[in-house]
């Protein structure tokens, strides 16, 4: 025990009567409180969680060099392949450069939103602080709010890097593709969350064994999701598989752009389409999850 | 009317079966008893006896298999939520991020708990725990009797009416584990939190507990003040007593009241 003299200081105190502890809260405040005030409690909530992730972020720049570091890296080394490539072949192969950079850019954001909403829970679990989280008024769905909301940050922060490198060296401007880009990064990084919710119920059910998975698991799904080469390159029978990708139709229409110069604004559509189901699919499996655990108990040793 | 802390009806637990196994033994079997408001009570019992199970219930970590928890009136199969602001939990056992300092993780729960005031209640928690020198230090760094104070900080951020607490004084030493129970005994009467304590030290639940649960195999063998425990048994101390309940010499004997 450090501060021994503290304590002796303390044992005063514990003799003097005190008039500054409160009587314990009450049961109005929670009964009558309007919507808004719940509302507003509810966003603080989450607010405690993200800021629990900043605070660790703020206080270890290694960890920021770290986020940055495997998207710049990637930009890098593709910057060079598609400055080669479009070398061997001026015209078709500078438009097939950009595509293939654009293509990069635009996997990052589903690879490390995906990465920043698992990687954000396991934090919890390596910290053994699930068990405070877990019996505070926090709700899983504030829960899931707050990884979504970190892995938008931890998404900004790895990839913006590498968008302003691939524009300074290579001259490639990601939103060269006009306003729809917007539309992509969102549905890319929506079915990262997705993905996300499934591995996180896989750690919830399987604990420690399944962790491998909040790295491995997009890059899994990357030889189908159309990201490098056009859906029409996969075999026939793939090709549906292909299509039940959201990601598939975003990099469908990130090449429309680029190469056909029209914006695809329908499978843009499917993409959002595609992300509603898989969230909604992923939100059951989390919750059908996240339940299960609370009746195996797995949430008292999660981790170990 | 004020409900109490706590009503437990009945409550059971069996944790599912694995894979070609026997069906396991309850680890909770049909507990029920009234925690008033205001008051302490211990649950004890030996390793395995369904505390820690217990406890999870009551938290809303464990779903029961059976029975019922009325947390603060709050039925917790149906609205725990409303239940667990008003609650909290320390235990040694369940850390704290230790990379951030203390300051930082208080006011991650003052915002778990929606503590308006939170600075301020940060600074009350600091003077009262004497935490004053630890808020800007990882809580990683802290030797175990800090990491206690801050633990108990932890738990009191929202004011508590019920206070769930797993071996508040493990791994400390005599004088550091005085510290704590006097706080704790300063704490409940004047601030009317109601505490349940899972201990294995028999001498704080004795100076802590108006009411003791004896747990065995998941039931109550017997409960009683401490007092009425130890004048059952025709002991000297609780510790006596947990002995004969724990090997079996004289539980099933005693009368439960």
């Amino acid at each position: 025990m450090g501060a021994p003299d503290d304590r002796s200081e303390g044992r005063g105190d514990l003799n003097r009567p005190r008039r500054d502890i409160r009587r314990v809260s009450d049961t109005r405040g929670e009964l009558n409180r309007s919507r808004h005030d719940t509302l507003r409690a509810s966003l603080r909530r989450i607010w405690g969680l993200v800021y629990r992730h900043v605070a660790l972020y703020r206080r270890s720049w290694p960890r920021l060099v770290e986020l940055m570091y495997w998207p710049i890296l990637q930009m890098v080394v593709w910057g060079f392949i598609t400055t080669y490539v479009a070398g061997m072949q001026p015209g078709t192969g500078a438009v097939a450069a950009g595509a293939l950079l654009g293509a990069v850019l635009l996997w990052e954001i589903a690879l490390r939103g995906q990465m920043g909403f698992a990687l954000s829970f396991l934090e919890e679990i390596w910290s053994r602080n699930l068990g405070h989280v877990f019996v505070s008024p926090l709700r899983p769905r504030e829960l899931v709010a707050a990884l979504m909301t970190m892995s938008v940050i931890r998404t900004a922060v790895g990839v913006v890097p590498a968008m302003l490198l691939a524009w300074l060296l290579y001259g490639f401007g990601i939103f060269t593709l006009g306003p729809a880009v917007v539309g992509f990064f969102a549905a890319l990084i929506m079915m990262g969350w997705a993905v996300a919710m499934l591995v996180t119920a896989l750690i919830l059910r399987h604990g420690a064994g399944a962790e491998a998975l909040a790295w491995s698991v997009l890059f899994g799904i990357t030889p189908f999701a159309a990201v490098f080469y056009p859906v029409s390159v996969l075999p026939a029978w793939l090709q549906p598989f292909s299509l039940a990708i959201p990601a598939a139709h975003v990099f469908e229409g990130m090449r429309g752009a680029l190469i056909g110069g029209h914006m695809a604004w329908d499978h843009l559509a499917y993409a959002f389409l595609l992300d509603a189901a898989w969230l909604a699919v992923a939100a059951w499996v989390f919750m059908r999850q996240f339940e299960g655990a609370r009746v195996r108990g797995a949430l008292l040793n999660i981790g170990e | 009317m004020t409900p109490p802390a706590l009503l437990i009806e009945n409550l059971a637990k069996t944790y599912p079966a694995r894979k070609g196994a026997a069906p396991p033994k309850p680890a909770v079997d049909g507990l029920s008893f009234t925690l008033p408001q205001g008051a302490t009570w211990g649950l004890l019992g030996g390793n395995g006896a369904g505390k820690t199970t217990t406890i999870a219930m009551l938290l809303g970590l464990l779903v029961p298999s059976g029975g019922r928890v009325l947390a603060l009136g709050h039925d917790m199969a149906t609205d725990r939520f409303a239940a667990l602001a008003r609650m909290n939990f320390s235990s040694p056992y369940v850390a704290l991020p230790h990379r951030l300092s203390v300051a930082e993780n208080l006011r991650i729960y003052a915002h778990l708990y929606d503590i308006s005031d939170t600075e301020a209640r940060i600074a009350e928690l600091a003077r009262d725990l004497q935490l004053g020198d630890l808020l800007d230090r990882p809580a990683g760094q802290l030797s175990a009797g800090q990491k206690t104070r801050v633990a108990l900080a932890k738990a009191l951020i929202n004011r508590p009416a019920l206070l769930l607490l797993d071996e508040p004084t493990a791994s400390l030493d005599p004088d550091t584990g005085d510290w704590v129970r006097s706080w704790l005994e300063r704490y409940r009467a004047e601030s009317g939190c109601a505490i349940l304590l899972a201990s294995h030290n028999m001498a704080e639940v004795e100076r802590l507990c108006a009411h003791v649960l004896m747990l065995k195999e998941g039931k109550i063998v017997d409960q009683g003040s401490p007092e009425a425990l130890i004048a059952r048994y025709g002991r000297e101390d609780l510790e006596q007593v947990f002995l004969d309940i724990a090997r079996g010499t004289r539980a099933e004997t005693a009368e439960v009241t």
